[in-house]
């Protein structure tokens, strides 16, 4: 497995480079909106990496409460820390290809609010799992996690009747896309699961790497207080006894 | 079954008597949400015409700052004496404790809003154009949504450092649907501009969503620690 990692990274840096050059040259440009319709191909890709992160992190989360692994729990934080990265991204992107196109930064548009909901709720996961500093943050973050995905939704209903209610300027939805176009907007979105795969894989290895020092420091703490000899459980891997006792208790 | 609602009962019971012999919550509810109205009508021009239309919005906004107030306290109480550790370990269904406290919750934020309601009606001048009979489904179903995630993720809260200012940034990006139907609802039902039904289907569709979600979940809260 760790052989395969540096030829991810060189995988995805070619990817990376060979979508550049196609979105930036190659792609046809667009006839009303010209050169500004390329971000497109950052924009969308971005937004499909997201979102299947944050599915992830759903199914992640049902796992960790159903089984207790914490491997999971390591891939749901993992996925909703890249995920809000990529989400970052297209609320970024969105508004600087929406200035010269529609004229406005932003609307209050179906897709964009749901966007900045999903958000706003895995910025207060994150912030749930920095703040809780007990052995069972895990399984709260799990649970906040569902509570999410159960009111992603409910917002796009509301914002849905809302919108059709109030007549605004919503973008060009169902309209047909250059064979050419979609082309190479499927190679961007393949870099950008590639890219989305890399940082989360170093940043899963961070992140049970820092769970294992934490780990040994508590053990030795532990061991340092009563200086008898190491219980035999310790032999085993303290992280595969899957009973969330990551991190000092 | 029976059990279930008898402890709910004991625990709801317990709970009103100590607000209505201590009075804390519901006077800090009632002043916080007084100078709320005052500060908006200093922001907004309540003489307005618009104000019919932006008044749906400040109405739920100060109720849901206020009920954040009573939300917070709701389990700070049991933490004293280590009463929820009692709880953990006693037979008792975790989903009795958990009811006892919503209900109590929705109790206090409903006396809230009928106190408070009047009073808005007075600074913003205003009058229903719509039917006004269907502003009671939305405050209840609407208070209902409030009170019954605020009082879940008031219980998760506990565990974190600085729990006061978690329960806001827990409960307000779930709540934004739950928000927008009661603030529209309102406004149609003020300004009688097309029917308030819709959203108070979604109300419910949210509170039947969450209300499971609660229920099947809290126990798993509970017990972490």
């Amino acid at each position: 497995m760790k052989k395969a990692f540096p030829i991810l990274t060189v995988l995805t840096a070619l990817l990376l480079a060979y979508a550049f050059y196609e979105a930036i040259w190659i792609a046809p440009m667009e006839r009303t909106m010209g050169d500004v319709q390329r971000i497109f191909y950052y924009h969308v890709p971005s937004a499909w990496t997201a979102f299947l992160l944050f599915f992830v992190n759903l199914v992640a989360s049902v796992i960790y409460l159903v089984r207790t692994n914490a491997r999971a729990d390591a891939v749901a934080v993992v996925s909703a820390e890249v995920g809000v990265v990529f989400c970052t991204v297209v609320l970024v992107t969105g508004p600087i290809w929406a200035r010269p196109v529609w004229g406005i930064w932003w609307t209050w548009d179906i897709r964009l609010t749901t966007t900045l909901v999903l958000w706003l709720i895995y910025v207060s996961y994150l912030v749930l799992r920095r703040f809780s500093d007990s052995s069972q943050t895990p399984k709260l973050a799990a649970v906040l996690a569902i509570f999410g995905a159960l009111d992603v939704p409910l917002v796009y209903f509301s914002i849905w009747f809302f919108r059709t209610q109030h007549p605004q300027p919503v973008i060009g939805g169902g309209g047909s896309i250059d064979p050419r176009m979609l082309h190479v907007l499927l190679i961007n979105w393949l870099a950008f699961s590639c890219l989305a795969l890399l940082i989360g894989w170093a940043r899963y290895r961070l992140e049970w790497l820092q769970r294992e020092v934490e780990e040994a420091q508590a053990l030795e703490s532990l061991l340092g207080d009563h200086g008898s000899s190491p219980p035999a459980a310790s032999a085993k891997h303290p992280l595969d006894k899957s009973h969330g006792t990551v991190g000092s208790q | 079954m029976s059990s279930l609602r008898s402890i709910t009962l004991a625990t709801l019971t317990k709970d009103i008597r100590l607000e209505w012999r201590s009075k804390d919550a519901i006077n800090s509810m009632l002043f916080f949400s007084l100078l709320v109205v005052v500060i908006f009508s200093f922001s907004f021009d309540p003489n307005a015409e618009e104000s019919r239309q932006i008044a749906g919005g400040l109405i739920w906004v100060a109720f849901l700052f206020a009920a954040v107030v009573a939300l917070n306290q709701t389990w700070a109480r049991e933490l004293r004496n280590q009463v929820l550790d009692a709880y953990r370990v006693s037979p008792a269904p975790a989903n009795a404790l958990f009811m006892a406290k919503v209900l109590g919750n929705f109790i206090l934020v409903s006396l809230l809003e009928a106190l408070m309601a009047p009073l808005f009606m007075i600074f913003y001048n205003l009058r229903a154009l719509g039917p006004a009979w269907q502003l009671i489904p939305v405050a209840l179903l609407g208070t209902w949504a409030l009170v019954v995630n605020g009082t879940f993720f008031a219980a998760m809260s506990l565990r974190t450092r600085s729990r006061e200012i978690m329960l806001p940034l827990l409960l307000f990006p779930i709540s934004i649907p739950a928000v927008q139907s009661m603030v529209e609802a309102t406004r149609i039902i003020l300004t009688g501009d097309g029917a308030a039904r819709f959203w108070i289907v979604l109300l419910l569709t949210y509170d039947v969503v969450f209300t499971t979600a609660c229920l099947a979940l809290f126990e798993t809260v509970l017990q972490a620690e």
